[in-house]
């Protein structure tokens, strides 16, 4: 009963990470919510760990990895914001949207991506 | 009895603080929820008697977090919210598209017949992980150092504006470097 | 040999940080005094007197600041200083004798970080929040050395449990085993109570810095705090390196109390003498130089472990 607990702990983490990571135009921001997605992949294998498989020390060297993602991911998320932020004074995410597939056929990236480039383009300079 | 109230008031504790993450104005007290919800899911994996990991996660989320803030106040219009403003593309969908996420997890989690326990765990963990990064998953902790060192270089790479012909001039000549703060070894 | 005390004794772990911290700044009062030629004598009292003026003090309050983070962050910082009390024993036990103890020393001496910044940001004043970014500056370079020290300490008795390091002291003691880690951990000692050469944060070139807008209680708390954090990082180097309650004649806890006293006094004694560092020029120090060391003296430990 207590596995399902943590799980849905973790389940609960990882859809407010989701939200943050989807609905925020601010790269630090969506950093926050990646954050907390990897959180709860580590309440998860903690949990795992301990109800599932506690002689192995697998689940514990999951946890170890993901602790280990999260930092790498801020490291990289930061350096990339800051070399962005340098050469084209940008921070948001609908702004740097380079690798997006503009000529594709309506995805999500084109629709939401393209649209509010322009809006904060006019209005969001600094 | 206490663990179960323990966790409950951490669980709960958590989901709020990460959902204050993306309500409060304030990138300082964002970043400070963040904080408040990693401490709070620290203390639910030290319940488990993964007592290294646990606080291992509390150690190292002080101090991400208080490096994200640096980055949050030089990155954000707004760093007070002293000016509310909503920064937030298709709200609704994300919003439909996570609690989806959640329900379709939930059901899964509540209706998956998950294994019963095939042992009891180690006298103590720390040091069964201690053995397993250093024995039979010495692989993982090998990949995990590497990573880690790629990503210092390229962090860095990626950030420092200034390369080696700015410090050491055109023809690399200068004897010392032309740093704009000197370190305390005066090179 | 080890073990955890009986409940109570939690209590006892404030009272004797602020027992130690008291000392400490009477001691400091006695140095300034001395040093500005007038009896130090009056040194003794200056603290109790310190207190009682800013206890009626009245407290500011600031329009624009942020109230929560800026209280918090005074409070955290007596509170990380019992938290990590926790873990020292005094003479054979300790509160709570975690298994991982080294690590939660560490992890509640960190909060100090957070301590402080909050405490900057939230004056709403750009002295605070210069303060509070130089002690993230200050953490970034000795936290490093410091971790390394730890670790050091840690790998020559074989654990992380508190009780099995001072265990493992019974033939030498880890200071004269690890001299290069020991010097470290008291430079980071200094570092991470903000004391002495490292109190830029809260230093007067910045108007006291992080702490520039508190007064009365608020300053009272956040002083008697720093004081008890450096308290308990000395109490610690006793534990970690000078053989915890070991000693003759004396039971176990007087000569943890006697050891803990020295440490304190040449902390308090290292803070008076030297001169402010300035962080832009110890980073590079605590990198390029306080790393290698800390990594060559765990080399070192480890070749002895396994060839002992």
């Amino acid at each position: 009963m207590i596995l399902e607990a943590y799980l849905l702990l973790a389940a609960a983490l990882f859809a407010v990470g989701l939200f943050g990571a989807l609905s925020q135009q601010s790269v630090v921001m969506v950093m926050m919510g990646l954050e907390l997605m990897v959180n709860a992949v580590i309440v998860a294998a903690a949990a795992f760990w301990l109800y599932t498989s506690p002689e192995r020390p697998d689940g514990q060297v999951l946890v170890l990895v993901a602790v280990t993602a999260m930092a790498v991911e801020m490291a990289m998320g930061f350096a990339v914001t800051t070399a962005i932020f340098r050469a084209r004074d940008v921070d948001m995410v609908d702004m740097a949207a380079d690798l997006a597939d503009h000529s594709g056929s309506g995805d999500h990236g084109h629709h939401g991506g393209h649209g509010d480039h322009k809006h904060h383009g006019d209005g969001g300079d600094r | 009895m206490t663990e179960t109230v323990v966790f409950a008031v951490c669980a709960v504790g958590a989901v709020a603080s990460g959902v204050m993450v993306f309500v409060v104005d304030s990138m300082a007290r964002a970043t400070f929820a963040l904080l408040a919800s990693f401490v709070l899911t620290g203390v639910a994996i030290l319940l488990l008697g993964l007592s290294y990991l646990g606080v291992l996660i509390i150690l190292m989320m002080v101090m991400e977090m208080m490096v994200m803030a640096v980055f949050m106040i030089m990155y954000m219009m707004n760093p007070a919210g002293l000016m509310p403003m909503t920064m937030v593309h298709n709200k609704v969908g994300s919003l439909a598209v996570s609690v989806g996420v959640f329900l379709l997890l939930a059901a899964g989690i509540v209706f998956v017949p998950w294994p019963e326990r095939t042992g009891g765990p180690p006298a103590d963990p720390t040091l069964a992980l201690g053995e397993a990064i250093m024995g039979e998953h010495m692989l993982v902790m090998m990949l995990v150092g590497l990573v880690l060192f790629a990503t210092m270089v390229s962090a860095t790479v990626l950030t420092t504006h200034r390369g080696r012909y700015d410090r050491y001039g055109d023809d690399l000549r200068r004897g010392r470097p032309d740093d704009p703060i000197g370190g305390g070894l005066d090179r | 040999m080890s073990g955890a005390a009986p409940l109570w004794t939690a209590l006892l772990v404030p009272v004797l940080l602020l027992a130690f911290g008291y000392g400490a700044a009477a001691g400091t009062a006695a140095l300034r005094a001395r040093a500005a030629g007038t009896a130090p004598g009056a040194g003794l009292t200056a603290p109790a007197r310190e207190a009682a003026r800013l206890l009626v003090q009245r407290r500011r309050t600031i329009p624009g600041a942020d109230t929560l983070l800026w209280r918090l962050g005074g409070a955290l910082v007596p509170a990380a200083a019992v938290l990590a009390a926790l873990v020292v024993p005094l003479g054979p036990a300790s509160v709570g004798d975690l298994s991982v103890g080294v690590v939660w020393f560490n992890a509640m001496e960190v909060v100090v970080w957070a301590a402080l910044w909050m405490l900057g940001w939230g004056a709403d004043s750009a002295w605070g929040l210069v303060g509070g970014y130089r002690f993230l500056v200050q953490g970034l370079s000795y936290e490093l050395p410091h971790m390394f020290a730890l670790t050091t300490a840690a790998l020559g008795a074989g654990s992380l449990r508190v009780s099995d390091i001072v265990a493992a002291q019974e033939q030498v003691w880890f200071a004269v085993l690890m001299p290069a880690a020991f010097a470290v951990y008291l430079v980071s000692a200094l570092a991470m109570a903000f004391w002495g050469p490292f109190g830029t944060p809260v230093g007067r070139d910045l108007a006291g810095g992080a702490a520039a807008e508190l007064s009365g209680v608020d300053l009272l708390v956040l002083r008697a705090g720093r004081y008890m954090f450096l308290a308990v990082v000395a109490a610690m180097a006793v534990p970690l390196f000078l053989g915890g309650g070991a000693g003759p004649l004396l039971p176990g806890w007087a000569w943890t109390l006697a050891k803990t006293a020295g440490v304190v006094a040449l902390l308090v004694w290292l803070g008076h003498r030297l001169p402010a560092v300035r962080m832009d020029r110890f980073t590079e120090v605590g990198w390029v130089v306080l790393v290698p060391v800390t990594l060559l003296q765990a080399l070192v430990v480890a070749v002895f472990v396994l060839t002992r």
